[in-house]
């Protein structure tokens, strides 16, 4: 019997004002990125709480990954610079519990950007890809 | 053993309760066993020279105390505070959780508390009595006998890599204000980062997998002020030991560990009160070592008022990716 390679579960959480646009460009464009992907939409990058972040993962994520506006251009002139100590600080801790790395990632994608979406996009399911299943920071409870 | 004495301290509240400067003490008094100080009000001249202990196992920080007992109590309140309390005692005043006005903070100097785990270890079993004095401790036990300790082997863990002898905050003091001295804090989480991403996991798998969410960490904690905390909420799903997994107890202490972040002082109460010995402090000082490095150095506690890390920002700050390599000395 052929077992499948279980394909990566991405959760990416898009601010409203940048991303989640960049992201509908990247689908206007008909631009490719995989299907694994599953957008929640933010009103901005700094509503994520390190909770949702831990969330993600415990519900199946096998990356979370988080786009906001660039520096400067948040919607709300300053949530996303918050967001990057928070999220410096949170992935610093995560790596020093011995989580890989590369299943998180902090990238800015501004409306404009469609094609940057779909390439940060399809980069990071190939590292998280190539990582295989969340194993560290599984909840056996929530699998299904 | 410390160069106060309960005499000294005794004194002190006494005058000032006399005075009326203050109408109660926070203080310590004895427990069950002669190693388990308790923190308790004393309201009285009377009750204070029948209960009131001052001794090597007084570690408790009492500036979490200060937010409960400022509302309750009707004037001011006296609180000894050794230097490490009261950057905490700045850190609350900072985040307005309790008034200034209702306190009389008498510094007091601290040669370094004893860990009574630690001397359990080097004693046995079966700790009958522990006597200060002059050179070392003495145990009895009840197993071994009598056992001599020197003080610089048994002293908790905080102590033993103090960050401070300096008095932020005080209305009065017995003793120097002290001097922020040299510290080798840092050196064993530097041990973790310097480790292998698989290594790390399973120290920290051992570690927190003993934890039995007791919250004593949290409670103690005084940065976890909040009236509601997360871990309260019956639907958090981290409200109690999950035995499945290990997802949980990660849960509790990443997000514990990051509430904290740019509030904790580094007072080491969490890691002396944990009943599993967790070393809690490793988490809490990975992210100030962290916040050093990205931001620039940042004592919490050390002034009131300072605008801490994480509410704050350069537009020139390090990016995430970037920031976890530099993290753990790849390129810093
Ligand atoms: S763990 Fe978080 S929510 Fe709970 S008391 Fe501490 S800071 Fe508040
Ligand atoms: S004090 Fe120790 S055992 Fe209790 S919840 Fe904190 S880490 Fe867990
Ligand atoms: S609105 Fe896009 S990051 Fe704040």
């Amino acid at each position: 019997m052929q077992i499948e390679n279980k394909k990566p579960l991405i959760v990416a959480f898009c601010c409203n004002w940048c991303s989640y646009a960049g992201a509908d460009l990247a689908g206007n464009n008909r631009l490719n990125y995989p299907a694994e992907v599953k957008i929640i939409r933010v009103p901005c990058s700094c509503r994520v709480n390190p909770m949702f972040i831990l969330r993600a993962f415990q519900r199946g994520a096998d990356g979370v990954i988080l786009c906001g506006c660039h520096p400067g251009d948040c919607h709300y002139t300053s949530g996303n610079y918050y967001t990057r100590r928070r999220m410096a600080l949170l992935f610093s801790m995560l790596d020093y519990l011995g989580i890989e790395r590369d299943r998180t990632r902090v990238e800015w994608v501004s409306a404009a950007e469609g094609a940057k979406f779909a390439a940060t996009m399809n980069d990071f399911v190939e590292k998280v890809t190539a990582l295989g299943e969340n194993k560290r920071l599984e909840d056996l409870r929530c699998k299904k | 053993m410390q160069k106060i004495s309960r005499e000294t301290l005794i004194e002190k509240a006494k005058e000032l309760l006399q005075n009326g400067t203050v109408s109660s003490v926070l203080g310590w008094k004895a427990g069950e066993f002669s190693y388990d100080v308790t923190p308790a009000t004393f309201n009285s001249v009377e009750e204070l020279e029948k209960d009131f202990v001052y001794n090597d196992f007084c570690g408790a920080n009492f500036s979490k105390y200060l937010v409960k007992a400022t509302i309750k109590a009707e004037g001011k309140i006296l609180v000894f505070l050794k230097p490490c309390d009261t950057y905490s005692f700045n850190q609350l005043l900072t985040e307005h959780r309790f008034n200034r006005e209702k306190v009389y903070v008498v510094g007091i100097p601290c040669e370094g508390m004893v860990d009574v785990e630690a001397i359990r270890k080097a004693a046995g079993e079966g700790i009958v009595s522990v006597e200060c004095t002059n050179d070392g401790l003495v145990v009895d036990t009840l197993y071994n006998g009598k056992v001599k300790l020197a003080e610089q082997d048994v002293l908790l863990e905080r102590c033993k890599v103090c960050k401070s002898k300096k008095h932020v905050a005080y209305d009065e003091l017995l003793g120097d204000e002290g001097e922020v001295i040299e510290s080798k804090r840092f050196d064993e989480v530097e041990r973790l980062e310097k480790m292998t991403p698989d290594e790390r996991f399973a120290f920290w798998q051992r570690e927190l997998s003993r934890c039995i969410r007791c919250n004593a960490c949290r409670d103690i904690c005084p940065a976890c002020t909040c009236e509601q905390c997360v871990f309260n909420n019956p639907k958090s799903g981290v409200e109690n030991k999950a035995a499945a997994n290990s997802f949980e107890e990660k849960m509790f202490h990443i997000i514990r560990a990051f509430h904290v972040v740019g509030r904790c002082t580094d007072c080491g109460e969490c890691s002396r009160v944990c009943p599993q010995n967790i070393p809690l402090h490793l988490l809490n000082r990975k992210f100030i070592k962290d916040i050093d490095n990205f931001y620039g150095e940042y004592q919490a506690g050390a002034e009131v008022g300072s605008r801490a890390p994480l509410v704050n920002y350069t537009t020139d700050d390090i990016e995430a990716s970037d920031a976890v390599r530099k993290g753990d000395g790849e390129n810093a």
